[in-house]
């Protein structure tokens, strides 16, 4: 278990966090760049010493400023995977991973070195130097070099940034096996929501150095606590007034036009959240309404095949996407300047208070 | 329009080249290599160029060994005052070298400030070859600090750090990766502060003197002869342009084969 409360004031910005990770468990703080969760792992790290904080790991105490306890970073035995890896450029791969190996004879160090670097399949590139390796083959040195260390918690910054869009899915799966395996509490930061989602047991948000909602990627997604929760988890983000409608229902009158329909209560200026994968398009006038409540006309601005999927910029005039499948793309001859409607369910619908 | 330019960038070069080498090619010139030859037999030359060398050393190994570190602690820590520190480790770059004589004498010499703590723990300096070596290091210094300071300061934080993650405490980091990783760049420092120690004159002159095969370094020597024997001093000279130029050459050689450093680090 890896316990941490932090304060500290770093230049202009303050971070605040306080958290929990099991053993064998990953929390993934995500938050865009500059919201602090690099320093959380310098913090547990040892690297920067926050004004106030303790953090304990099993039964051990890294750092506690009230008791003036402050391990250096050499004595905390985590293992840090930072971004881009920083691997030595002055050792070979194996050399690399058997840095931390301290106290063996030199050709024990390299046998588990090798046996690590195997276990990652790159012992053949055991002997290359870190700047002829691959984004994939450095990850995977870096990876092992911070296990090898035997560490009691793993701190991974930006694991998967480095490496390429096609190679990205792979590693990350492979990451999480890792993670898993390891049995240690491990704590990973990210600016992707999905990255987070593929890797962390939690995730946690984090913007302007707090942490501004945990739980499981799924109940982010579902319960947002907040707008920027919201739009952090890839949901459209839609302003308008909302008010009590005849139905029971809340109506919500778009800033810009258009109206929408939601179960949620509230009244005054709203967030109007919905994901792109709840949203359909129909041609203008033709649509059987259906059971869906809410029908916007909206212009197509964008039409972007990602991965499997097709991302449909549109314009209802407040910018929104919805994402289709490329069959369905062709049958409606979608293409910049189409004219269609867009329709999802109220149920689909969530609602926040604008601050 | 591009061709003027660079016809114009060519004749620059070509001026720069000949300025800078025809009084070096001069010194091979002017005499022939057998009159050289015969002129380093001459009693004296040879000690000039032997106390020369070893001063030189002795004042690279004191640079280096307590230099480092203190490059290294300027360049990893941002305290108050550090601009100031810099700016004074730099001061004996721009200082002429009579000054900094004048001022060994007035802080080490028999009547300076401290001279007599120094006489007092037996140590003579003036007229001694330690006071040769005193002069090297005071003025040669700061081209090593400097650039090993520009060095460290250019490896990646994140190495240093990795390295404690790993278990490694800040002096075996520095040992093991500081150092390892900053070695082009602390070759070059010393080739530097080599040639400077090689070369200088002037504060050697007015803080050791200038007796043969004590405090007399090959500068002393070329200067002392050429008046009277121009040489003699002609065939020191070419030694010094042989001895410099080696340095040179080597150091690109080495930087060649360790510009891993660079490379890794754009890659």
């Amino acid at each position: 278990m890896l316990r941490a409360a932090a304060e500290a004031q770093l230049g202009d910005f303050r971070l605040d966090v306080a958290f929990d990770v099991a053993a064998g468990e990953c929390l993934a703080l995500a938050g865009p760049s500059g919201s602090g969760k690099t320093s959380v792992l310098r913090v547990a790290a040892g690297l920067v010493r926050p004004d106030h904080g303790r953090v304990a790991c099993g039964e051990r105490t890294w750092l506690d400023t009230e008791h003036g306890i402050d391990l250096p970073p050499e004595e905390r035995r985590c293992g840090y995977v930072f971004q881009d890896y920083a691997l030595f450029p002055h050792l070979t791969a194996w050399q690399n991973v058997a840095y931390g190996l301290r106290g063996l004879h030199r050709r024990e160090r390299r046998d588990r070195a090798h046996a690590l670097l195997e276990r990652f399949d790159i012992a053949h590139r055991a002997d290359s130097r870190p700047r002829t390796l691959s984004g994939g083959e450095r990850q995977r040195v870096a990876i092992a070099r911070a296990l090898a260390v035997e560490p009691d918690a793993l701190l991974l910054d930006e694991p998967l940034a480095a490496l390429d869009t096609r190679t990205r899915a792979a590693a990350g799966r492979e990451l999480a096996a890792v993670l898993h395996a390891a049995g240690v509490p491990a704590l990973l930061v990210t600016h992707d929501f999905q990255e987070a989602a593929l890797l962390g047991d939690r995730v946690g948000v984090m913007d302007g150095g707090r942490i501004v909602q945990t739980g499981s990627a799924a109940e982010l997604a579902a319960a947002p606590a907040s707008v920027f929760v919201a739009d952090f988890t890839g949901a459209i983000v839609l302003t308008g007034v909302a008010e009590r409608s005849p139905d029971g229902l809340t109506l919500v009158r778009l800033d810009g036009g258009g109206d929408v329909t939601s179960p949620e209560p509230a009244t005054g200026p709203v967030a109007v959240t919905v994901y792109p994968w709840d949203i359909s398009l129909a041609p203008l006038r033709t649509a059987d309404p259906g059971s869906a409540r809410n029908h916007l006309d909206v212009d197509v601005l964008s039409v972007t095949a990602v991965g499997g999927r097709v991302r449909v910029g549109l314009a209802a005039p407040q910018p929104l996407t919805a994402e289709l499948t490329d069959p369905a793309v062709r049958a409606l001859a979608l293409e910049p300047g189409s004219r269609v409607v867009a329709t999802w369910k109220a149920t689909a619908t969530r609602l926040l208070p604008l601050t | 329009m591009r061709s003027w330019f660079a016809g114009a960038l060519v004749v620059a070069l070509g001026l720069a080249l000949t300025f800078l080498m025809l009084p070096v090619l001069a010194i091979f010139l002017d005499s022939s290599p057998a009159d050289l030859l015969a002129s380093l037999g001459e009693p004296g030359a040879l000690d000039a160029l032997w106390l020369s060398l070893r001063t030189t050393a002795a004042a690279l190994a004191i640079i280096v060994v307590v230099g480092t570190p203190a490059a290294y602690f300027l360049a990893t820590r941002r305290f108050r005052g550090r601009a100031l520190v810099i700016t004074l480790v730099e001061l004996p770059l721009v200082l002429p070298p009579a000054v900094a004589g004048i001022a060994l004498l007035a802080a080490v010499g028999p009547s300076g400030l401290f001279g007599g703590l120094i006489a007092d723990a037996g140590i003579e300096l003036t007229f001694q070859t330690a006071g040769v070596i005193v002069a090297l290091t005071f003025v040669a210094s700061p081209f090593y600090v400097r650039q090993a300071q520009a060095s460290f300061g250019a490896i990646d934080p994140r190495w240093l750090e990795a390295s404690r993650t790993l278990g490694a405490t800040e002096a075996r980091t520095f040992a093991r990766v500081a150092i390892p990783t900053a070695a082009p760049g602390l070759l070059a420092g010393g080739a530097l502060a080599t040639g400077r120690a090689l070369g200088e004159f002037g504060a050697t002159l007015m803080f050791a003197g200038s007796l043969q095969g004590v405090t007399q370094t090959a500068p002393l020597a070329i200067y002392e002869r050429f008046s009277t024997d121009f040489e003699d001093a002609l065939a020191l000279s070419a030694v010094l342009v042989a001895v410099s130029a080696a340095i040179l050459l080597a150091v690109k050689l080495v930087g060649g084969a360790g510009a891993l450093g660079d490379a890794a680090r754009s890659g």
